[in-house]
């Protein structure tokens, strides 16, 4: 019978047979955990009277939700993952390296065909890079860094092939928020996405990334794409570990197939207060926004910033209009800086943060006021996610995000680059 | 064992950063302090109102949304004894089980807000003793049941060390 990419992964790692239903204890080739949840995962850790971490070469804990830290109580909090990682001879990515995830990718922590947890929701994003990578919670990362290996129940795949290629100023963060909208918060509960087809292909790897970070909002557990050139080159002088991408069996079982095509598609907006709240961009166009957030593991990356600031390049933000920009890493800042795009974003007026998660959480640096309207790359809009149940966040790409704080409302970027 | 709780009635897709919002979890491990900010943007005096061992009883994917563990445990430190949803997130239902807080998958639509409930968690019988209503759900199976059992997943780690599919369940 021909597996899945998820069962195949799952047990190679399990060294079982592994089909989908089943329950397997797997070993774990890295695990990651971020400020937001690791000084719990030590504290776990510390309750199971363990010895020490067993394979800490594969561990990594990130300080990016609240970085630089903005209360004493939190920088508390950052001392304890530091002596953590000093004790157990873990790495420490510490304030500036960025968003967990992105450092995970540019330090080539995940590869193709691994198999990753990480104590934030966004581990699915990894899905792009063909490593079954999922969310777990700060006690199941402690038993991780105790003994190198969890268990998880082998999930049912949903595959989804987009055919057509984009249109000039619509982008992956549009193809995601299509899909959220149509199969909705919880369409995919517990399952694995299989994501594939031409729009997939056409696509750089920092939107494909896009795709698979949103692969959680609709329930699942890993947003999976197969490895192609432009994966590979992305690993090549990355890391020397010797890695082997996974492709699905042609007999392969799947619980639902779906199909999109992207030929016509428009550019979505999500709409509060939940990620499937779905809209084309037209039907909110003249919203007046107070905020505008390009950042975050979901837009963070440089083809984002590159698309936010073609719009911005010469023009200003409007009025009244806080414009935030977060680099996903220190590489990605690094880069944005030599291109000559972070001067865009300050000749436009916006602000630019150090890189992180900014205020995609509500922790720091953007939290909106009462009655405020956001509008934001993030990659969800709850009621009070940015620190403010008053206020009111929208979800869209970085070029929308953009024109949208020249206009000073929701605006569709085309008008600027088409 | 058999447990008495009212019930707390909530919607489909209660996210972590409702059960406590990310702007609370950051700053403290505290749990009690965390407590007293469940579910407050979603209705606020909800702590005031909780009491020991009451039920929070949810539609579908109830804990969508962020991996906070921080959900859970606030939940168990307000007096929570269980969450009762048609379906779960599962990072929520995992963290869930490995801090000891049963989550039970049965139809929820029956109970009312304050209704009284009886719960057998064992044997996943609920009785909604206002309603007359008899549910049953799906029961725990395996390394689930397994480190529910051990009170969770810290105490099932300082026993066995590492984690087996041998003991117990299916
Ligand atoms: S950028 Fe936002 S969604 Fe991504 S890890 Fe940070 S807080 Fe979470």
């Amino acid at each position: 019978m021909g597996k899945t990419i998820s069962e195949k992964i799952l047990s190679a790692h399990s060294g079982t047979d592994a089909v989908a239903g089943e329950i397997v204890i797997a070993e774990l080739d890295y695990m990651m955990a971020q400020d937001g949840t690791a000084p719990l995962a030590i504290r776990s850790f510390e309750g199971m009277d363990a010895e020490g971490v067993a394979r800490p070469e594969r561990v990594a804990l990130c300080i990016d939700h609240s970085a630089p830290s903005p209360l004493r109580s939190v920088s508390q909090l950052h001392a304890v993952m530091r002596d953590f990682a000093s004790l157990h001879g873990v790495e420490l990515n510490d304030v500036g390296e960025g968003v967990c995830h992105q450092v995970m990718l540019d330090k080539a922590h995940v590869v193709p065909g691994s198999l990753v947890i990480g104590a934030d929701s966004h581990t699915c994003t990894y899905g792009a890079v063909n490593a079954f990578a999922t969310g777990v919670g700060s006690t199941d990362m402690a038993a991780g860094m105790l003994s190198g290996s969890l268990w998880f129940r082998v999930p049912e795949t949903l595959k989804i092939t987009v055919k057509g290629k984009l249109r000039e100023g619509v982008y992956a963060k549009d193809m995601a928020l299509m899909m959220v909208g149509d199969i909705t918060a919880d369409g995919a509960t517990y399952m694995a996405l299989e994501i594939g087809g031409e729009a997939i292909d056409g696509l750089g790897l920092d939107g494909r990334l896009t795709i698979s970070n949103l692969a959680v909002e609709m329930g699942a557990k890993v947003g999976l794409m197969e490895a192609d050139a432009k994966t590979l080159d992305f690993f090549k002088g990355r890391t020397s570990a010797r890695f082997e991408p996974v492709t699905s069996d042609p007999g392969a079982e799947y619980a639902d197939e779906m199909e999109f095509d992207v030929t016509s598609l428009e550019p979505q907006v999500a709409c509060p207060h939940t990620v499937d709240n779905v809209k084309a961009l037209d039907e909110v166009a003249g919203t007046p926004v107070a905020e505008g957030l390009i950042g975050t593991c979901t837009n963070g990356r440089l083809e984002d910033l590159r698309a936010a600031a073609a719009v911005l390049r010469g023009r200003k933000v409007a009025p009244g209009v806080r414009l935030i920009v977060a680099p996903a890493s220190r590489e990605v800042m690094l880069r944005a800086l030599r291109e000559g795009l972070i001067e865009v974003f300050i000749d436009a007026g916006g602000s630019v943060m150090p890189p992180g998660c900014a205020s995609c959480v509500g922790t720091h640096q953007g939290i909106p006021g009462d009655g405020e309207n956001v509008i934001s790359t993030a990659n969800r809009n709850f009621r009070g996610r940015m620190g403010n149940p008053e206020a009111f966040i929208y979800l869209a790409s970085p070029a929308t995000v953009a024109a949208s704080c020249v206009d000073g409302k929701i605006a569709d970027p085309r008008r600027y680059i088409v | 064992m058999i447990t008495f709780g009212k019930a707390h009635k909530f919607g489909d897709d209660i996210n972590t950063d409702y059960i406590i919002s990310g702007r609370h979890k950051f700053k403290t491990l505290d749990m009690d302090e965390l407590a007293c900010h469940v579910m407050e943007d979603l209705d606020p005096g909800f702590y005031e109102r909780c009491r020991k061992g009451d039920f929070i009883v949810a539609g579908k994917n109830f804990g969508c949304g962020s991996s906070r563990e921080q959900a859970p445990l606030a939940l168990k430190a307000a007096g929570i004894a269980g969450v009762l949803a048609q379906s779960f997130a599962r990072i929520y239902f995992r963290n869930s089980i490995n801090n000891g807080l049963l989550a039970l998958v049965c139809d929820t639509t029956g109970i009312e807000n304050g209704d009284e409930l009886e719960i057998d968690a064992g044997a996943g019988n609920i009785k909604d003793v206002t309603g007359g209503l008899e549910i049953s759900s799906s029961p725990l199976t395996g390394v689930m049941l397994d480190i529910l059992t051990e009170g969770g997943l810290v105490e099932y780690m300082k026993k066995h060390g590492r984690l087996t599919l041998a003991s117990g369940g299916d």
